[in-house]
């Protein structure tokens, strides 16, 4: 009987916004794409746009996005969301256009299309979520997989010497003079959630001013990828992840590029 | 009220015709011997003419993704390329294939494999008919022999691409892109206004929201959208089947050929025609869906068929499927971008005729 009147409307301090749908989430448990869609959509919700909105999911662990984010949406091949993004926008400039991307999808098969849709200036939301390792397929290396870390296509831990270094590919696209808010943010507190809520945001509210490609990258977790529980994954994340991606804004309209466009500033 | 007459080189005239169907959009990626469709556009102020959007993509692979953008929005979008850059685009059409989204693409065939050379060749036949992207697919194809029909396809591509939720592959070749004809535009007709009821376009309020995918996880599913392709090709191969025959009524022999190579052997069919052999010429127009049922009928009639094609014998495959034995089909080509003579074709159907005689009981 209590907990029926504590359940009331006027209660409520919190709501699911509609831009999400109903449906339970695929996500393994403690991964950061629940939260990072969660954002995304209610940062759709308080711009009131979400009529005006047409996302692209990737290929990846979210390549199912349009299961749970409430808006008309697009699902493009491997690394080709930038490019399905620009053909939507060039058609319907009127609309608000976001893609979805993680790691692998953005930052190495869909490199050259994240690149030179930023470099254009396209006028797109591009969010990205880097986790440093190939969720769906079973925890293979990506593009973003730090120095040393392993993954079941590096075992013994990444070998720059043989496998590259991690691409840092937000300051990158940074430097182009085609991206106008580019920013690294995290999900895994609820100060470093609103923030990023505030950045995806932003970054839509530029859309409207067409001032060019606004990137917000989410530095996530994978609790399944890293093996490793929810709570030791976020851990590991601060410890490991930030330092070499670290939070904050690279590119701020107006200023340009923070700290020289090195890392977050 | 009379139509205008231009004189326009075959690329050209595809690009202005792409402006007068209303086309949305147009994205492509500069390759030889098709470069002159997007420099046509790039120079014609689409902008204003019609509020067609162009844009020179970073890749093959980006700009046929563009496509999947504007047309999983409803919109009339076109691409071009030719040879190798439609091999790049092959992902992406399986995915228009897949997810059901009308567009046309237009290959200017150059000969191949790999690089090759930017010479005409019809060597692209198995790619744009059998598929050339991965998955149980069909693209609609249309084979224009003229410039006229170059024009004129644009038009009933994107048509065809819209009536059946399918892309439409225009193959042509280096020799009608590049060469000149006399040509008829139509006139301008308007951009689409409404969106259709599948394209994203912004979800309205109280709707469900519009989702464009190929992706169906299940199994189950899976068939069951693969029966619905299916089904649309065969409808399509009944009603859509295109051809043109040339003095086939009293033809004891058939040359069939598409595209340039039909104007070559129409040539070759007159030469032997007054050498008292009574050829006729089957011009398949659709080459997916393929004459099949006329290429039947005229098999109970002819002692043999040759194909004659710009490759090492592609199409004759199809022929031989539709003939199914009955009577003797066999392939005359150059390849490699040489083009073949008409002579070195009725050479090529009189050692035939010799062997299909020999064979045929006393």
């Amino acid at each position: 009987m209590a907990e029926q009147s504590i359940i009331s409307p006027e209660n409520l301090v919190y709501k699911k916004t509609d831009v999400m749908t109903d449906r339970e989430l695929h996500y393994c448990p403690g991964c950061g794409h629940g939260t990072a869609h969660r954002v995304l959509a209610e940062a759709i919700e308080e711009l009131g746009i979400q009529s005006e909105t047409i996302g692209v999911a990737p290929v990846g662990c979210s390549v199912l996005a349009y299961y749970y984010l409430n808006v008309d949406m697009q699902e493009a091949a491997h690394g080709r969301a930038p490019a399905v993004a620009t053909g939507i926008k060039r058609v319907l400039p009127e609309k608000y256009v976001f893609t979805y991307q993680g790691d692998g999808d953005l930052a190495a098969i869909g490199t050259s299309e994240t690149i030179h849709a930023c470099n254009r200036g396209e006028n797109i939301l591009i969010v990205f979520v880097n986790n440093g390792i190939y969720g769906m397929t079973g925890g293979q290396m990506a593009p973003t997989t730090l120095p040393g870390m392993k993954s079941s296509t590096c075992p013994m831990g990444r070998d720059v010497k043989t496998m590259g270094n991690p691409l840092k590919i937000t300051e990158l696209v940074a430097q182009l003079p085609g991206t106008h808010y580019v920013t690294r943010q995290s999900v895994h507190t609820p100060g470093n959630v609103r923030k990023a809520k505030r950045a995806i945001r932003k970054a839509l509210e530029y859309q409207k001013e067409d001032k060019g490609t606004c990137l917000v990258e989410i530095v996530s977790n994978c609790p399944s990828g890293w093996k490793m529980n929810a709570v030791d994954s976020n851990k590991w994340m601060e410890e490991n992840m930030l330092p070499f991606y670290p939070l904050g804004d690279i590119k701020v309209p107006g200023k340009g590029l923070v700290n020289g466009g090195k890392d977050g500033g | 009220m009379k139509k205008e007459i231009r004189l326009m080189k075959g690329n050209e005239a595809m690009a202005e015709a792409a402006i007068l169907a209303g086309v949305d959009a147009y994205f492509g990626y500069p390759i030889t011997p098709q470069s002159e469709i997007i420099e046509y556009l790039m120079s014609a102020n689409t902008a204003e003419r019609t509020g067609m959007q162009v844009l020179q993509a970073e890749s093959e692979i980006a700009s046929i993704n563009m496509v999947y953008g504007a047309a999983g929005c409803g919109k009339r979008a076109l691409t071009s390329s030719s040879s190798p850059g439609i091999s790049l685009k092959m992902e992406g059409i399986s995915y228009l294939a897949g997810a059901e989204l009308p567009c046309v693409i237009v290959n200017v065939v150059r000969a191949g494999p790999g690089l090759a050379t930017i010479q005409p060749s019809q060597s692209d036949y198995f790619q744009a008919v059998k598929g050339g992207g991965h998955g149980d697919y069909k693209l609609i194809v249309l084979a224009p022999s003229t410039v006229q029909e170059s024009v004129d396809f644009i038009r009933l591509s994107f048509d065809l691409a819209f009536k059946y939720r399918n892309p439409v592959m225009i193959l042509t070749d280096g020799i009608i892109g590049q060469m000149m004809e006399k040509v008829e535009l139509f006139e301008q007709h308007p951009r689409l206004s409404e969106p259709p009821t599948w394209a994203t376009r912004g979800k309205k309020p109280g709707e469900k929201s519009t989702v464009v995918t190929s992706l169906h996880l299940e199994s189950e599913d899976m068939e069951q959208v693969n029966l619905r392709l299916q089904a649309k090709y065969r409808e399509i191969e009944k009603k859509e089947v295109r051809f043109e025959s040339y003095r086939c009524e009293d033809a004891e022999v058939l040359f069939v050929a598409f595209g340039s190579s039909a104007r070559i052997a129409r040539k070759a069919m007159d030469l032997a025609r007054m050498k008292g052999i009574r050829a006729g010429l089957l011009r398949p127009i659709t080459l997916f869906p393929f004459p099949v049922e006329e290429i039947r009928r005229l098999a109970g009639q002819v002692s043999g068929m040759l194909t004659v094609e710009m490759n090492a014998g592609q199409m004759v495959e199809d022929v031989r499927l539709a003939v199914n034995g009955r009577v003797p089909v066999e392939h005359f080509g150059r390849f490699g971008g040489m083009i073949p003579g008409p002579e070195e074709i009725l050479d090529a159907l009189e050692t035939r005729l010799e062997e299909w005689h020999q064979k045929q009981p006393a």
